[in-house]
């Protein structure tokens, strides 16, 4: 390859960081939202390359009480650690309520993670949130733009997207609606696991095999199964990725709902 | 390095809806196994649900409304692997309606497949799609005609069609390097040489398209490296950016447009440790710091000084479709985004309108484009900006245009023109010295309409000596007060309601008189140190940063203390 020619990852990165000061300078408050997992931790590393070390903006995690209790212990440490902005949220009304997986699932996301997440956005007013979805998960964030509007209630009009050229992304907006910032978009799992072990990204061992099992996606405790899988390093995650054909959110129960059940939660805001 | 790097190719699908754009890829997918067991599962479910026969469609058509109509709304991107590289395929909606999909999904490509039914020929968005290809600089074009099941694998109807294609697209520039027949449905010359076309000895689709040539950045050419903001988070003053084209390295010595100022660079800032380096290429997101501080920001553009300059000007020949519900008309203002760039522009004239279908080219209606169509207008932008033709450098030479809070048009510079000076109305003139006068503008609330609205009457031009109207409809002024025309650069003196001096802005002292600007707005300033700093803020000021301008001006301006809306009804509308 020729002096200066980049590769796939490089490419992946430029991009990305590319979004990302796009984002800070165009949206007015601007936060991240950070779910403790492989794609919210490489962001951080993204975030950290674009403005030099620093992170110009709060890190958000709406904690539905029901994650894994590793993940706490790990987002507290690594925020304590990297001196982040965090803000935790969590929909006590609804968590007192009752709500729960047993009211069902695709309720108890709305409620603890959607609606969550929304009270946040309202309290803080925040213009833009950064979030590390990627088009490879799953088929309604494969049609995602990479500055997607979100109406005043959170809603998305997914069948009348405004067009996206050339890095010229959608920076108007009327004031009360936010855009959600997806700098991750473009990358697959694969891309995010390379990215990692290229970079020596520091990353929750959870994805580690422990007596045949690991996680391949995190969420809740209840509704997030293991897969099994004997990759306990990342070279092994990365074979394994290259060789399989189960998809990376066979294990989130909320997915398996429905055959719309995605698009039909981030119609009206999740993630 | 010792491993090869496999390269990147982006390649859309395009053409006429139910030409079979998302069967074909559905089908390289399934050939080439990029797919998650779950994917295809699911999608053998859903069509056992609506009792429709299973459709490689519907791994890409992931939306419930697509599945139902049976059509694709929006484009999605999708990864594959052959052995040679890894490709991102982009899908785009045929359907006439959501050309700004598919144009939001080719912009990204840097190739394409064209897919016409072997049997329905070329039709109309077959042409538009191809119209649009041309137009968007993509010119690794494969000609890809599609359910040749239906015509009995039929030779003559293959040439026949190809030759109709090529007929149309030849006079765009674009060159298709191959014609492909295939059956998505049937898997027919897609991954491997179809047995039923004995007669066509070319590359199988999916081996043709590892021959296509690979993404290239364009470091080979002058560097173009738009600002993209200037961070001071530490003790550095960091000017970052992704570089569009070309190279650059510490010690080099660079121009700044459109002013032209030129200084060098010191070095490249980093954060972690592996992206030390001395020198940035084309594609990558990179920060510099320069030898001589002075003040930088966004939307201007750096070159190398042993290079060629961008054009700057306020005029720019383009040819751009348009994707707005209302036509785009002359005369009204829009926004102008080109790399960083952004500016207020308005259509100075329209020279010729396309219907990108039929290639019919009209010049008697020349005041709007309409939905869909494309068109060579002039631009006049506000100020003047740095750009590039779009044949000399795709990233500097292409934009879009803004209305309102959407995108509603694209398109590609295709010549500078001779700038213009801006024509502004003069007020107070002494010498060299020119300043707008828009203190004397009325402010009328609209009865009619319940809006405000500013009217200007007063035309007359003002030297040293001359006395002022004080007081108008909506507007009074105090005997004795200074007026700063930032934009302008100029201070005026008034005492005893005359004009008293006429001053440059930098020569200007606070003397404690009541201060307003050029539009008779109060200053919120008390004394020389509020004054310097308010002239520091204002020249930091982007035109397009509007959420700034709005601070400024709350931080600033008093409409109220000299100035009120008057009711009035509709005559001055």
């Amino acid at each position: 390859m020729a002096k200066g020619q980049m590769d796939h990852l490089d490419q992946l990165e430029a991009e990305s960081i590319f979004i990302l000061r796009e984002a800070y300078k165009k949206l007015g408050k601007l936060g991240m939202l950070w779910s403790i997992g492989k794609d919210s931790t490489v962001l951080l590393w993204l975030a950290k390359k674009a403005f030099f070390g620093h992170c110009p903006f709060p890190f958000i995690h709406v904690d539905t009480k029901h994650k894994i209790p590793a993940m706490i212990e790990y987002r507290d440490r690594v925020a304590k650690e990297l001196g982040l902005d965090l803000i935790v949220h969590t929909n006590w009304n609804a968590i007192n309520a009752g709500m729960s997986p047993d009211k069902g699932r695709l309720a108890c996301c709305k409620a603890l993670k959607t609606e969550g997440l929304q009270q946040v956005v309202n309290q803080y007013g925040f213009d833009g949130l950064i979030v590390g979805v990627r088009r490879d998960e799953e088929g309604s964030r494969s049609k995602e733009r990479i500055f997607s509007e979100r109406k005043k209630d959170d809603s998305w009009d997914y069948v009348n997207q405004p067009p996206e050229l050339w890095n010229q992304f959608k920076t108007d907006f009327p004031k009360g609606n936010h855009i959600r910032v997806h700098p991750l978009l473009a990358w697959s799992e694969l891309d995010v696991w390379e990215y990692i072990r290229r970079e020596e990204i520091p990353i929750i061992d959870l994805y580690f095999a422990k007596d045949g099992h690991r996680y391949r996606s995190l969420g809740c405790e209840c509704c997030t199964g293991q897969v099994e899988s004997n990759a306990s390093t990342l070279d092994e995650i990365i074979e394994e990725l290259k060789n399989t054909t189960v998809s990376e959110r066979a294990g989130r129960a909320q997915d398996q709902e429905d055959s719309y059940a995605m698009q039909k939660l981030r119609r009206e805001g999740y993630m | 390095m010792a491993k090869k790097k496999r390269d990147n190719l982006k390649i859309v699908v395009v053409g006429h809806v139910d030409h079979g754009k998302s069967t074909v890829i559905g089908k390289l997918l399934y050939d080439t196994n990029s797919l998650p067991e779950g994917a295809v599962e699911k999608v053998r479910r859903i069509a056992k649900e609506t009792g429709k026969p299973f459709e490689y469609a519907y791994l890409l058509d992931a939306f419930e409304e697509e599945q139902k109509q049976g059509i694709t709304i929006d484009t999605t991107q999708i990864q594959f692997f052959t052995d040679q590289r890894d490709y991102v395929i982009i899908d785009a909606p045929g359907h006439k309606e959501f050309l700004k999909n598919m144009i939001s999904g080719a912009a990204n490509a840097s190739a394409a497949l064209l897919i016409i039914d072997a049997k329905q020929g070329v039709q109309e968005q077959s042409k538009r799609h191809a119209y649009m290809l041309s137009l968007l600089g993509i010119k690794n074009v494969y000609v890809v005609i599609n359910k040749m099941d239906l015509v009995d694998y039929d030779a003559a109807t293959y040439h026949r069609v190809a030759s109709e294609m090529k007929e149309f697209i030849t006079p765009l520039g674009v060159t298709p390097l191959r014609y492909i027949p295939v059956s998505g449905l049937a898997g027919e010359n897609i991954a491997t040489a179809s047995d039923k076309m004995p007669w066509y000895t070319d590359q199988p689709l999916l081996v043709a398209m590892d021959e296509l040539p690979g993404e290239q950045q364009e470091i080979d050419k002058p560097l173009r490296f738009p600002i993209q903001d200037v961070y001071k988070f530490d003790n550095r003053r960091i000017i970052a950016g992704r570089i569009e084209a070309g190279k650059l390295a510490v010690g080099d010595e660079i121009v700044i447009w459109p002013s032209g100022k030129k200084t060098h660079i010191s070095t490249l800032a980093y954060w972690a440790p592996r992206d030390r380096k001395n020198k940035g290429y084309a594609g990558q997101s990179v920060g510099i710091t320069v030898r001589d501080e002075f003040f930088n920001k966004r939307g201007e553009l750096i070159t190398l000084a042993s290079e060629p300059a961008p054009h700057i000007s306020n005029r720019l020949l383009v040819s751009l479709f348009w994707m707005g519900k209302t036509p785009l008309k002359v005369g009204k203002k829009y926004r102008l985004k080109l790399a960083t760039q952004e500016v207020e522009v308005e259509v100075e004239s329209i020279n010729k309108v396309i219907d990108a279908s039929s290639l019919d080219s009209s010049d008697d209606t020349l005041k709007e484009i309409k939905l869909n169509d494309v068109g060579e207008v002039i631009l006049r932008t506000k100020e003047e900006i740095a750009f590039d033709t779009f044949r000399e450098n795709q990233g500097t030479g292409r934009f879009v245009i803004v209305d309102g809070y959407d995108v509603t048009g694209g398109g590609i510079v295709n010549a500078a023109e001779k700038s213009v000076a801006e024509t502004i109305q003069p007020a107070f003139v002494k010498d060299e010295l020119v300043a707008r006068g828009e203190l004397f503008d009325e402010f009328y609330y609209n009865v009619g309409n319940n809006e405000v609205a500013k009217s200007s009457s007063n035309h007359q031009v003002y030297a040293e000596g001359d006395a002022i109207p004080l007081t108008g409809e909506s507007y009074t002024y105090p005997a004795n007060f200074d007026v700063l025309v930032l934009r302008d650069k100029v201070s005026i003196l008034i005492r005893d309601g005359k004009v008293d001096t006429i001053q440059a802005l930098d020569d200007y002292k606070y003397t404690g008189a009541p201060l307003v600007n050029g539009r008779g707005f109060a200053l919120y300033i008390a004394n020389q140190e509020d004054l310097q700093n308010m002239l520091v803020s204002y020249d930091q000021l982007e035109s397009s940063d509007y959420r700034k301008r709005v601070e400024f001006a709350n931080r600033y301006y008093s409409f109220g203390r000299f100035r009120k809306v008057v009711f009035d009804f509709d005559y001055i509308i």
